[in-house]
């Protein structure tokens, strides 16, 4: 991140002549993500522009977030105040991304919302107050989003506390337990709603935190007219652990163990982005054999992950047994995961720089096994569950939205996929060597309950071809990086050679200093896009780690789906999305 | 004495009846389990056996709790009525030639008037807890109820017509030479498809609907009142079972082997079935429910009962 002049990107040129006389700086940063500082102030006529006086305009909010700046060392850009607030946008028609920062200063934490230009920045901007105390003026309902309500302080600042330790003894005495259970109370009028009709003409409904059909502790308001929905409120937070908060607290490797458990379902796809954005910002080259066996680890964790989906689906529409036949085949396919990996959730297994360990004997032998029997239990399924008469009454035409609505409020993944919209990241943009793989981008039309079933059950068999491919193709290679930031450093040298054996000790006694600068990886996960933008201050922890997660805007958009539905449809339209808690809240 | 003799069957029945219910219960958790690729219970005795008594003993040393925001009299009765109006529909099933507690002539009407009867548990049950989860399994279960008690009256008459007697002796034995299944197929499908949901079995359990309303009509019971719940709906499986057979399936008619026997497979077979329909189906929407009850099963029961009644008026000249 240094302030050579370099030529601007053309998107840049074309906002600032669409802008006139607004002012644009250009950072130039290590991702190579065009980036423009612009003024609170300037900020709706920017947003607006973007949205829609550009010919083919950013229509995707991919991600609000902030950064704490005030510890930061290594900044050169005179912009930087206190706070700065990062807007990434996506425009879908140009294949583009856009960064859009603000500075803020510590008194005046204020900006005007944009959550009438791009829906989903409701929940973002919510999830930015919360943890970083900065207002948006003119959000129809800033409230506290992640912590609690009763919370005092904004967690993710620099100045809040990290460990319970420093945080004074914890107590509960009566009153104010009772205070907290008073604030869990729900009031329609501090959500910003005015709910038509007399009160007696409806019921409000709590579902969850505690429900069986809500995959986790979520809740859902629902304001009923008999068993019909008029209003839902998604109310998340109740998961959330404090993973980016934690982040700057772990070094860089020892992190990695965190990543597992954000998309639980997702395993070392979770690392992938991590470590390749640890990888790039440290210019660490990884061998071909190292990409493919990622890319074969990934897919075994998506359709790990989509089978479960596929189970728990059916089982959300009544059907009872599919689950338990696909939790045989995720069985045996963790079987195998444990046999490379030495786990089965949460192997932890990528490491910056490479992998932890190299394939055992015989491991091809075991996805070939399971290669060849799953077809037919695929078959097996397709006759039981998507082809079930009952099954598509209750999911053909439910919980439906198009293109459009999908992209303006941030679905990725299967759910975008599933309204006939063709983006896979791996085609797009390819990471970890996919451009070398032969597969299929499963399509649906109608981004219906049923359709976002079908291409997530097309994806398994896909997954399951470039498996195939990896086992067939696996090339020979170190499974490890030479370079001196790998971690933990390859051993081979340290007894011999003294330059091996510095960084080794440093490496494994404090871990890694990464370079400073900033990073965004994405990958596309197996419920949408996950992304991991990192700051590094040139130190052995991250500065600041960005989660962006799919699951967190996918839930937003329930109450667009949820109007007009009856409950039984609102259990289908949730078991759809494929979402884990952990994956929302971090 | 008769009456002597009227009550050791009485006492006999409910003896075997209750363990039986119970029984079923871990029977269909080994049958699911068997066929879902996994075990079931198989720890307690052999083959895991005496589940049920432990799970029993559990559930009597479980505090009875009622929540204080219940309305308390109703609270208490709900389940009690379920599993009574159950039993007592068992008074009028003819097991084999004598083993029957009341062969009224009425037999089949006073089934039906139970069969009603046991609805109010699940309404009242929904009503009293107080609790919005249980107040829409209770509405549904009134709808549901409404809508297929119909036609399972209508699905019935022809068997009556045929047999020409609500006694349900008199209809075994009118089925000597071919049994009612036969001549009355689309009764004997539509009367299957009623008791399932008279019963509030997958596919048509809507009222405790568990990924919907988490308990439905009895999300607040616990302790022995869930247990006489858990009961009532096992005791109503084996009902509409027997119901079936009776009615349909020539009772206990059958060569080679005792009455008794023949008439206790045909009932496991059916039982089996039942098993196999909550393995095998997901779970339809309410108004879909209610939708193919009034669309589908009651113009074609009553279509069924017309055509039964002009044969009848033409064959039986």
């Amino acid at each position: 991140m240094t302030d050579v002049v370099q030529p601007s990107p053309p998107i840049l040129d074309e906002l600032q002549s669409a802008l006139g006389s607004v002012s644009l700086f250009q950072e130039q940063t290590l991702d190579e993500i065009p980036t423009a500082w612009v003024s609170a102030e300037d900020l709706p006529v920017v947003a607006d522009a973007l949205r829609f006086t550009l010919s083919e305009p950013f229509d995707f909010l991919f991600d609000l977030t902030a950064i704490d700046e005030t510890t930061r060392q290594h900044v050169t850009v005179p912009q930087r105040q206190d706070f700065t607030l990062v807007y990434l946008l996506r425009s879908y028609s140009r294949d583009q991304d856009l960064r859009i920062k603000i500075a803020l200063a510590k008194d005046a934490k204020t900006v005007p919302s944009i959550s009438d230009i791009w829906p989903n920045a409701n929940w973002y901007e919510r999830e930015v107050w919360d943890l970083f105390g900065i207002k948006f003026a003119g959000h129809p309902c800033l409230r506290r989003i992640m912590m609690p309500t009763t919370w005092k302080g904004h967690p993710l600042c620099k100045t809040h506390p990290a460990r319970a330790t420093e945080m004074g003894e914890y107590s509960l005495p009566d009153d104010i337990r009772d205070l907290e259970q008073e604030a869990l109370k729900f009031n329609p009028a501090e959500w910003g709603l005015a709910p038509k009709g007399r009160p007696d003409e409806f019921m409000w409904l709590n579902l969850g935190p505690n429900h069986p059909s809500v995959h986790g502790v979520f809740r859902i308001m629902l304001q009923l007219d008999g068993e019909e929905i008029v209003e839902a409120v998604p109310d998340i937070g109740y998961h959330h652990r404090g993973a980016e908060k934690m982040a700057e607290r772990q070094s860089w490797h020892s992190y990695i163990p965190y990543t597992d458990r954000i998309d639980y379902l997702g395993g070392v796809m979770n690392n992938l982005p991590y470590v390749m954005a640890i990888e790039k910002m440290a210019g660490i080259e990884v061998s071909d054999r190292v990409k493919v066996i990622r890319v074969m680890m990934s897919e075994v964790f998506r359709i790990l992950s989509h089978l479960l989906f596929y189970g728990t689906f059916a089982q959300d529409i009544g059907a009872l047994s599919p689950i338990f036949y696909m939790f045989v085949d995720r069985e045996k396919l963790f079987g195998i995961v444990e046999a490379i990996t030495g786990a089965r959730m949460h192997p932890s297994w990528f490491r910056i720089g490479g992998l932890a360990s190299d394939l055992p004997k015989g491991w091809d032998k075991m996805f070939l096994d399971w290669l060849d029997e799953m077809p037919a239990r695929m078959l097996d399924y397709d006759k039981m569950v998507m082809q079930n008469s009952i099954l598509k009454k209750r999911t053909i035409g439910v919980g439906a939205y198009d293109t459009k609505t999908a992209i303006e409020w941030g679905v990725t993944g299967p759910g975008l996929r599933a309204t006939g919209f063709d983006w896979d990241l791996r085609k797009k943009r390819p990471y970890s060597g996919y451009e070398n793989f032969e597969f299929e981008v499963p399509l649906g039309t109608n981004g219906d309950c049923y359709d976002r079933c079908a291409v997530r059950v097309e994806e398994i068999r896909q997954s399951m071809r470039i498996i195939r491919q990896c086992v067939e193709n696996m090339p020979e290679g170190p499974y490890k990086a030479d370079h001196v930031l790998t971690t933990p450093p390859v051993k081979d040298q340290t007894m011999q050679d003294i330059d091996t054996l510095i960084p080794h000790f440093l490496g494994v006694s404090w871990g890694p200093v990464i370079p400073a600068g900033e990073m965004m990886m994405e990958v596309e996960a197996t419920k949408g896009s996950n992304a991991y933008y990192l700051i590094s201050d040139a130190s052995t922890m991250s500065y600041r780690t960005r989660i962006r997660t799919p699951s967190f805007p996918h839930l937003q958009m329930i109450p667009v789906m949820a109007r007009g539905q009856m409950i039984a449809d609102l259990i289908a339209t949730i078991g759809s999305i494929d979402f884990v808690m952990a994956d929302v809240d971090r | 004495m008769p009456e002597l003799q009227l009550i050791l069957l009485i006492i006999a029945m409910v003896l075997i009846l209750l363990p039986t219910a119970a029984m079923l219960v871990w029977f269909e958790r080994r049958l699911l389990g068997f066929w879902q690729e996994r075990y079931g219970p198989n720890r307690v005795g052999p083959f895991g056996i005496l589940q049920s008594l432990a799970d029993l003993i559990k559930i009597l040393f479980k505090h009875d709790w009622i929540p204080p925001f219940a309305d308390k009299p109703v609270f208490v009765l709900a389940p009690m009525i379920g599993a009574l109006a159950v039993l007592m529909s068992f008074t009028v099933v003819p097991m084999s030639p004598g083993i029957v507690i009341s062969d009224s002539n009425i037999g089949l009407l006073f089934f039906l008037a139970m069969t009603s009867m046991a609805v109010y548990s699940v309404i009242l049950a929904g009503w009293s807890s107080n609790n919005k989860y249980a107040a829409l399994g209770g509405m549904r279960a009134a709808a549901q109820t409404i809508s297929y008690e119909v036609y399972m009256g209508v699905s019935l008459l022809g068997v009556v017509m045929l047999s020409g007697s609500f006694r349900l002796s008199d209809i075994v034995l009118a089925q000597q030479d071919m049994w009612f299944v036969i001549p009355q197929f689309i009764g004997f499908v539509i009367f299957i498809i009623a008791g399932i949901a008279e019963s509030h079995r997958l596919p048509f359990d809507l009222p405790e609907a568990e990924t919907e309303l988490t308990a439905g009509f009895h999300t607040e019971y616990s302790g022995i009142k869930f247990a006489l719940f858990f009961l009532g709906e096992y005791l109503g499986v084996m009902l509409i079972s027997m119901m079936v057979t009776t009615l349909f399936l020539g009772g206990w008619l059958g060569p080679w082997l005792p009455p008794i026997v023949w008439f206790l497979l045909k009932t496991f077979l059916l039982i089996c079935f039942f098993v196999l329909l909550r393995a095998a189906l997901p779970r339809p929407r309410f108004d879909q429910l209610l939708e193919f009850g009034w669309k589908w099963l009651l113009p074609i029961a009553l279509l069924n009962l017309i055509a039964t009644a002009a044969i009848k008026l033409w064959g039986g000249a």
